[in-house]
């Protein structure tokens, strides 16, 4: 049987192989993909702790961010497509002209 | 009702200043002038209603709305009519309708639009004054103290493309300054003691309250209120803006310095009879004060050779008997002079400006001489305003100020007397030495052309206050000669104060009182001989004796340099300190601390500027670390 603290873990590595993904990955397209999993990895967590509580809010809450996180895939794209048109790369190393 | 009387003249400075500029000059005097005749009408009608009432509630108030509400202060727009405000409404729209009248002749010569500036600020002066003297509160008088300070400052500088009208409107604002900051500071000492700025709720908050002893509360305001009195009204040591206010036009000197607004002081010692009666020692010194100005400003008028300046010490003076009389508790009797005074000194202005109308702009009474012939009706108007303020019997100045010297010298304080006595002998001596030094003797100027007397529009101001000038009098004559002293009584309700010992103990008695209006009629009958003597039988004389007197005569001439006094002692030093202390403070601290601000932002700025990489990455590790420090506070603690 599956308690809570192994649901815990696998979030917890989810959103480690995400958070790594984001700052290591050298194509946007692979950053965006992993933002993606790390969402997901907060959501498996909501989804534990609703159902070990036996409340539904953590499914509510899940809704709601599955419905952000689709917006945000449309607009993260959108920019990607905008950016690439520019400088002809994908690398987010190339994207430094805000440097203060 | 109340509220038409200053907003009539209001609305006239609202047509003039912002819509008649093009209109032809015709038409501008006209609407100035019927905006007093209004204002006046509305006046009677008020104090007609008024009288009609029983004495002990003769006492309207309208209150308009609630100007300032603030918790505990409380201050609605207020207007108060009671038989003081009575008076004072009377005067001034009155004799501001004669001198409005007056001004479309004097005026003539101005371009149009000029023309419609100096009519919009005369008829914003008389809004602000009965505002002054309408308001129910200190702080409603004191915006009209403050909005007629505006009005002289405008009109005396009306000229301003000459240098000494600008400087003397200047010196006029600054000075008065002075004082307001007295008068305001008194206002809110008033309202910390006794919670309120309303007339009546103060008196009513310290009619029961004992004679202060020795110099308590209630004296600090009063002597505040004072401050701010000799600002306003020109009294010592703040009265040198005066003199010099006479560069402005002499209607405006007729109306503004003579008639109305330097008696505001006098009316708000009036207005606070009650304040005032508790606080013996400010009245003492308001006494002492009002007598020392009488005395010093009379005795430099008796040697200045500008008619107008002349007039100027001559209302110093005659202001100081008002506050004399003030001082030693005979209110009635300064508000009477002041009423008087209205009369007699708007129109012995009047008739100067006709003078120096009819000479092309000549003020200096060396040059003048011979004009009886050539301009009768100013010289016989003239005539009796200088009879009635040398106080020659049966004329209105003998009433006023025979009750002044009468009410000082009853109530003990004969120094006082003496001085004012010794006073009205100059007044007699300069004011017929004006007279016999333009109207009588030979010409001592060429004449340009055909000398023409004063136009109907202001022939008729100057006839009705002569005719003026002799019947005030006899609104108060009083019961030594088998008068009602109908003024005194109508009076009474407005300046209910505790009685003054000195002041009623000797009316049963006549023969003091019939025996000091012998001698000061006498003096006045001496001073007009002494000016006679002097300056028409014997005119070598005078020079003879400013010749023998060489340092009394310059001391005076030069106004007893106390503008030179005022320079080195206060002006200079003052400049040297905002220059040297202030200026630097001001450039060091004030700039410094605006510029540090600034610099310290641009310097913190570039120093941090670094940490903005570009790099999309070192953002991500930043949020990840600001996360993890966050969430790992939490965890260990």
């Amino acid at each position: 049987m599956a308690e809570l603290n192994h649901y815990l873990i696998l979030s917890g590595v989810l959103f480690t192989i995400g958070t790594a993904g984001v700052l290591v990955r050298r194509n946007l397209i692979t950053v965006l993909l992993s933002l993606e999993v790390m969402l997901n990895a907060v959501n498996l967590t909501f989804i534990a702790f609703g159902h070990f509580l036996g409340s539904a809010d953590g499914q509510v809450i899940v809704f709601f961010v599955i419905t952000v996180a689709a917006a945000e895939a449309a607009v993260g794209l959108a920019l990607v497509i905008s950016l690439f048109r520019h400088l002809e790369t994908l690398n987010p190393d190339a994207f430094r002209q805000l440097r203060g | 009702m109340l509220i038409w009387i200053p907003l009539l003249p209001f609305i006239g400075f609202l047509i003039l200043n912002f819509g008649a500029r093009r209109l032809p000059q015709k038409a501008i005097g006209v609407m100035a002038s019927l905006a007093m005749l209004a204002a006046f009408g509305v006046s009677v009608a008020a104090v007609r209603a008024l009288a009609l009432l029983p004495p002990e509630s003769r006492d309207v108030t309208q209150t308009l709305f609630t100007w300032i509400g603030s918790a505990d202060f409380q201050v609605p727009l207020g207007l108060r009519l009671d038989p003081l405000s009575a008076l004072m409404i009377l005067v001034v729209t009155g004799i501001g309708f004669l001198i409005h009248v007056y001004s479309t002749s004097y005026m003539v010569e101005e371009e149009s639009h000029e023309y419609a500036r100096y009519f919009a600020y005369l008829n914003l002066f008389a809004a602000f004054m009965l505002l002054l003297v309408l308001g129910d509160s200190l702080i409603v008088m004191f915006v009209g103290w403050e909005g007629v300070g505006l009005c002289s400052y405008l009109l005396i500088g009306f000229w301003y493309q000459n240098g000494f009208a600008a400087d003397a409107g200047k010196k006029a604002f600054i000075v008065n300054r002075i004082g307001d900051v007295a008068f305001i500071l008194g206002v809110l000492l008033a309202f910390s003691s006794f919670g309120t700025v309303n007339f009546k709720e103060l008196n009513a908050a310290i009619a029961p309250l004992a004679i202060e002893p020795g110099f308590g509360v209630v004296s600090a305001i009063a002597l505040l209120l004072f401050i701010g009195a000799t600002g306003k009204s020109a009294q010592i040591p703040l009265y040198v803006w005066l003199p010099d206010a006479m560069e402005g036009p002499t209607p405006v000197s007729a109306l503004i310095h003579a008639a109305t607004m330097v008696t505001a002081g006098v009316y708000l010692i009036g207005r606070n009879a009650v304040l005032f009666a508790h606080a013996p020692d400010v009245l003492v010194i308001v006494a002492v004060i009002g007598t020392a100005t009488a005395l010093w400003a009379g005795a430099i008028g008796m040697v200045q050779n500008d008619i107008k300046r002349v007039l100027a010490y001559s209302t110093v003076s005659q202001l100081g008997y008002m506050f004399m009389a003030m001082g030693v508790g005979a209110y009635s009797a300064g508000l009477f002079h002041l009423f008087t005074h209205a009369f007699f000194k708007a129109l012995l202005f009047l008739g100067a400006g006709s003078v120096i109308h009819a000479l092309a702009g000549e003020q200096d009474l060396r040059r003048m001489g011979g004009l009886r012939r050539q301009l009768p009706v100013t010289y016989w108007t003239f005539l009796i305003g200088a009879l009635a303020i040398a106080g020659v019997p049966l004329l209105s100045g003998f009433f006023s100020k025979d009750e002044i010297l009468y009410r000082t010298f009853a109530s003990g304080n004969t120094v006082l007397w003496f001085v004012g006595a010794l006073t009205s002998l100059m007044t007699a001596f300069y004011m017929f030495r004006l007279v016999f030094l333009a109207f009588h003797g030979a010409r001592r100027f060429e004449a340009r052309g055909h000398l023409h007397d004063a136009p109907l529009s202001m022939a008729i101001p100057l006839v009705v206050l002569a005719v003026g000038s002799v019947i005030a009098g006899y609104l108060n004559v009083p019961a030594a000669l088998h008068g009602t002293a109908f003024l005194e009584h109508f009076l009474e309700p407005s300046l209910a104060v505790p009685v003054m010992a000195g002041a009623h103990a000797a009316s049963g008695d006549h023969r003091v009182e019939l025996m000091l209006m012998f001698v000061s009629s006498l003096l006045a009958v001496l001073g007009i001989g002494i000016a006679a003597f002097l300056y028409l039988k014997r005119p070598d004389v005078p020079g003879a004796v400013a010749a023998r007197l060489s340092g009394a005569y310059h001391f005076l001439v030069n106004k007893g340099y106390v503008d030179e006094l005022y320079d080195t002692g206060i002006v200079q030093p003052l400049k040297r300190f905002s220059e040297h202390v202030l200026w630097p403070a001001d450039a060091r601290i004030v700039d410094g601390a605006v510029n540090g601000t600034g610099t310290m932002v641009i310097e913190t700025g570039a120093a941090v500027r670094s940490m903005q990489t570009g790099s999309m990455r070192a953002y991500a590790v930043s949020v990840l670390l600001g996360v993890v420090l966050i969430v790992g506070y939490y965890l260990w603690t």
